[in-house]
């Protein structure tokens, strides 16, 4: 556990380092779950939205460049009844887009500019997961 | 402000994110459900990544202060939405379920899809319908020529 703690803090500190960028260079907040709504439901590259689907290709490569350079083997998705993916990712899509953002543009950018309404939003969405967790565990 | 320098600084930002969460183990669910399973063998590796994230993003944002506006941009756009109510509360609430269901949140879902699993692109198509599906709620539906300034009023 103590060996993970420093990739850890080093990949939060890219994580916030990317939330910082996004708005001194581009005055966005990097809400991922708002970003790739926007990119889907308008992907007009003409139309100035052309940047979140960069944004997004910038996120898949980075994803592939750290497992390159550290050699670390591709994590397992876990194994679930394809009924229980799906729920699980309408929930996501939907309350993200009811709530006005997930654990980036909540989590991250929001308590990071010190917004109660994102605080809020983050500890209510942490307790109905881990309640989530709570429930499955104990129907196991 | 030209646009493919702004579509290059967002793939640099892209790049970022995606680093950070492959290299602090956010895109392995198993680290997100052993964090939620706070009866079990709690692992608490989550926090470490959410106390580098939120504490590099106080201090940056803080240095943003002084600025009135941004590098390569016209204007920050902040969100104006402050207010805390039902639509809030209930939008995290089955954010969260969903969240704990699978050990997925948007960032790394989207990020998990170099990993080429079938699970993964099932629960991305499933996140997008569910984003649709909220389209749909009446009084919901975005109009067809959005502006940008609107598009950034609507973001909240």
């Amino acid at each position: 556990m103590s060996g993970m703690a420093l990739p850890a803090l080093a990949g939060g500190l890219l994580i916030g380092l990317s939330a910082v960028l996004m708005m001194a260079w581009l005055g966005r907040v990097a809400g991922i779950s708002g970003i790739v709504w926007r990119a889907v439901s308008q992907p007009s590259l003409n139309f100035g939205g052309a940047w979140r689907i960069f944004f997004i290709a910038g996120l898949l490569s980075g994803t592939w460049l750290v497992h390159q350079l550290t050699e670390r083997a591709f994590p397992e998705s876990p194994e679930s009844s394809t009924w229980i993916i799906v729920l699980a990712g309408l929930l996501v899509g939907f309350g993200a887009r009811l709530g006005g953002g997930c654990t980036s543009g909540h989590g991250v950018c929001g308590i990071g500019r010190l917004s109660l309404r994102s605080l809020v939003a983050t500890s209510v969405f942490v307790l109905a997961a881990m309640l989530t967790v709570f429930i499955m565990m104990a129907g196991r | 402000m030209n646009r493919w320098t702004e579509c290059f600084l967002a793939l640099i930002c892209g790049g970022l994110f995606g680093a950070g969460l492959a290299l602090s183990g956010m895109t392995d669910p198993a680290n997100i459900i052993g964090f939620l399973d706070i009866t079990g063998r709690w692992n608490p590796q989550l926090v470490f990544v959410l106390v580098a994230a939120v504490g590099t993003a106080i201090v940056g944002f803080r240095l943003l202060h002084t600025r009135s506006r941004p590098f390569f941009a016209s204007k920050f756009h902040w969100p104006e939405a402050s207010f805390i109510g039902g639509r809030l509360i209930s939008g995290a609430v089955i954010f969260g379920i969903g969240w704990g269901l699978y050990g997925y949140c948007p960032g790394p879902a989207l990020a998990s899809l170099v990993y080429g699993q079938s699970h993964t692109v099932i629960f991305v198509v499933s996140m997008l319908a569910g984003m649709q599906l909220f389209q749909l709620l009446p009084g919901k539906r975005a109009p067809a020529n959005l502006s940008e300034a609107q598009c950034t009023a609507d973001r909240r």
